[in-house]
């Protein structure tokens, strides 16, 4: 009787406490929810309303017309981007993976690499887009055109890539590799048939990420890119259409219908990203389905209930590193 | 040439069809990708570290190369000065300090360009941070998988939209609904005393500081959250279960066992976040205004590091000295300083927090 009369206010007070919590939890995630939803819808609705489906296969003119080869011109960019820094940043992963790992020298050797990768990660993209211009679009003489626009890209997305390509590395079970080894097989060719074979769906993930990162990239294009109406036939000395810049310059441009397209535009971006998102994550279900860990995991989760033992376990970190995006 | 031996009941062999006397080139090939695959991929993966190594190394060498004559010429002057002018005008003459041609009368101070760049970042994270951890919280320990999953891969999305696209609907749909709905309301009830009056009418239009920190504390939102939420996750169960157990609330759990258990990461997903503030262009120019003054309330518009490199190039072009051209590089290199040493920072305290252990006395 005692004991409840002292604890009553206590109780009351502790109450409150953990109600107004749970409270502004909630709070907080519907502060965030509800612009995330509202950006996404807004996007569509405003595209929405005044959508031809011309606009994906005219060209762009001083009047409006359509958007097909700024599309066009985003798609290629991401091709460029794929291509360079897909394979650097693939094998730049492999390498801080694998090659540095075993030896005493591993820690002094890759230290600084990892660093110098951070730091590019911590690079603004604005800053890499000037550095572009001085350097490629001026300092060897091409114009604004599309080859330093790729490779400034690229620059901005390989850290991210190496990153999440040796994470899944790194996830690939030991036993695969002694399996490997212990079948007689080379240790390149254990490499190339078994380890980058089970982190390939961690390796693709990071890539479509990376695309959607380069896909939406500004700054460093107006830098670079220039802008055209048209897809021109040079890589390096004729200034190349995307869809970003069609966002960023019409939106608040005289004529109505440069606006619309500046709609359609945010429209298209954000289907593309959405796809490659949407991609990624297939991805990274498909390989969990078949993952033995994924198996154990779901064992785990139901001792433990709601609580998760170990996240490395049900998420084999193929999805996406956010901590290391590059800033825009 | 048929089966070799005849002992009943072994299998026959087939033989070798090739010819034995030239060794066949095939094989030859074979074994030697065979015995120097792998240094060919030591060989490509090295060339590839090695390729970002470089164009760090060529970036930082360019834009030191660039800005220097203007870190000679502006000096201290740069980061303290208010003053931000090309020179006297389009017909000005060229003049020479220190050997350093520019036009008459250039004067470079980027004190209200710096301000605005830890203005709005600072706004980002402050509005940022609360809403992250409250976020993650209700993710991880309150929400089932069902609910939780969506909703985790909206804040994703949101990571992965288009900053121009957030850009547009902050200056078109998000900025004008702030300024007629949200503004007013703190405006005019701010009373006219020296901290509060900054948050005082005139409120705009809803293009300037304020708005400009909020959009990019909802671009930083993915970047917080999702670092904390794995934080969370990570967090042992059997400490929290057993503080459930010894009675504690929802709350306590939260701020004796959860929270002092990750803070250090938090910590570092925060400065991740500001790195991405800092160096944030398109939504800055579209939103904040990109007006080179210190704005006189918080609704006004201003301008950022980022968000003059990229407006001013056109009109650094025009400086036929090539003055105005290096002092941005100047701008960049400041930036690109600032931003490094954050993300430097920060990886710093999210790496040194990847071993995960008990918080020994922090309650």
């Amino acid at each position: 009787m005692m004991s409840s009369l002292t604890a009553a206010p206590a109780t009351r007070r502790r109450r409150t406490a953990t109600v107004t919590w749970r409270a502004l939890t909630y709070g907080a995630l519907l502060l965030i929810m509800a612009p995330a939803a509202w950006l996404l819808i807004g996007v569509v609705v405003r595209a929405w309303s005044h959508w031809r489906w011309s606009v994906l296969w005219t060209t762009l003119t001083p009047t409006g017309g359509g958007l097909r080869d700024q599309i066009l011109g985003t798609l290629i960019l991401m091709l460029g981007v794929f291509l360079v820094a897909g394979s650097v940043g693939v094998f730049a992963g492999i390498h801080l993976a694998e090659f540095t790992r075993s030896g005493k020298v591993s820690g002094r050797v890759s230290g600084p690499l990892r660093t110098a990768s951070d730091i590019l990660a911590g690079f603004p993209s604005i800053v890499l887009g000037y550095v572009g211009y001085v350097a490629l679009v001026v300092g060897l003489g091409w114009s604004f055109s599309l080859l330093p626009a790729v490779i400034i890209l690229s620059i901005m997305v390989v850290p991210y890539i190496a990153k999440t390509t040796e994470n899944s590395l790194r996830q690939v079970p030991t036993g695969y590799r002694e399996g490997a080894e212990a079948l007689g097989m080379s240790s390149g060719y254990g490499l190339r048939k078994v380890v980058l074979k089970s982190a390939l769906p961690g390796i693709v993930t990071g890539l479509l990420l990376a695309l959607a990162i380069a896909c939406g990239e500004t700054a460093p294009l107006i830098y670079t890119a220039g802008f055209s109406y048209t897809l021109p036939h040079s890589l390096t000395h004729s200034q190349f259409p995307y869809l970003t810049y069609v966002v960023f310059n019409y939106y608040n441009d005289a004529t109505v219908q440069k606006n619309y397209l500046s709609y359609d535009a945010a429209l298209i971006l954000v289907v593309i990203v959405l796809i490659l998102l949407v991609a990624s994550r297939i991805i990274v279900a498909r390989t969990q389905r078949h993952s033995e860990s994924a198996r154990t995991a779901t064992t785990g989760g139901r001792i433990f209930g709601r609580f998760r033992t170990d996240p490395t376990k049900t998420e084999p970190n193929i999805g996406p590193a956010i901590d290391d995006l590059p800033t825009t | 040439m048929a089966s070799v031996g005849g002992v009943a009941g072994e299998i026959p062999v087939t033989p070798h069809t090739e010819p034995l006397g030239k060794p066949p080139l095939r094989r030859h090939i074979a074994d030697f990708v065979r015995r120097n695959e792998e240094r060919g991929w030591r060989t490509v993966a090295w060339v590839a570290v090695m390729l970002p190594l470089a164009a760090l190394v060529f970036a930082v060498s360019v834009l030191a190369v660039k800005a220097f004559p203007a870190i000679r010429v502006n000096g201290w002057y740069f980061l303290t000065g208010r003053t931000w002018t090309d020179g006297t005008g389009a017909y000005a003459n060229t003049v020479y300090t220190d050997g350093v041609a520019h036009l008459e009368g250039a004067r470079f101070g980027a004190w209200a360009i710096i301000w605005g760049t830890l203005a709005s970042s600072v706004i980002a994270i402050v509005i940022a941070v609360p809403l992250s951890i409250g976020a993650a919280f209700a993710l991880t320990e309150r929400m089932p998988t069902w609910i939780s999953r969506p909703l985790g891969f909206t804040i994703e999305i949101l990571a992965g939209i288009p900053s121009v696209v957030i850009g547009l609907w902050g200056i078109l749909t998000f900025g004008p609904w702030l300024a007629k709905n949200v503004y007013p309301l703190i405006a005019d009830n701010m009373p006219d005393v020296p901290i509060l009056r900054y948050f005082g009418n005139p409120h705009g239009s809803g293009e300037g500081l304020l708005t400009a920190g909020i959009v990019l504390a909802l671009m930083i939102v993915p970047i917080i959250a999702s670092t904390t939420r794995d934080l969370f996750s990570q967090v042992p169960p059997l400490p929290k279960e057993g503080a459930s157990a010894l009675g504690m609330t929802d709350w306590e759990v939260a701020n004796k066992v959860t929270l002092p258990w990750v803070r250090s990461g938090i910590i570092g997903a925060t400065v991740l976040g500001l790195g991405r503030a800092l160096g944030e262009t398109i939504a800055v120019v579209m939103i904040g205004g990109a007006i080179l003054q210190i704005p006189r309330t918080i609704y006004q518009p201003m301008t950022t590091v980022a968000a003059t490199i990229l407006t001013q190039l056109d009109g650094a072009q025009t400086d036929g000295t090539g003055f105005y051209v290096a002092t941005l590089a100047e701008l960049a290199l400041v930036l690109a300083v600032i931003s490094v040493a954050v993300n430097l920072v920060a990886r710093l305290i999210v790496n040194r927090t990847g071993r995960i252990h008990a918080p020994v006395g922090g309650a």
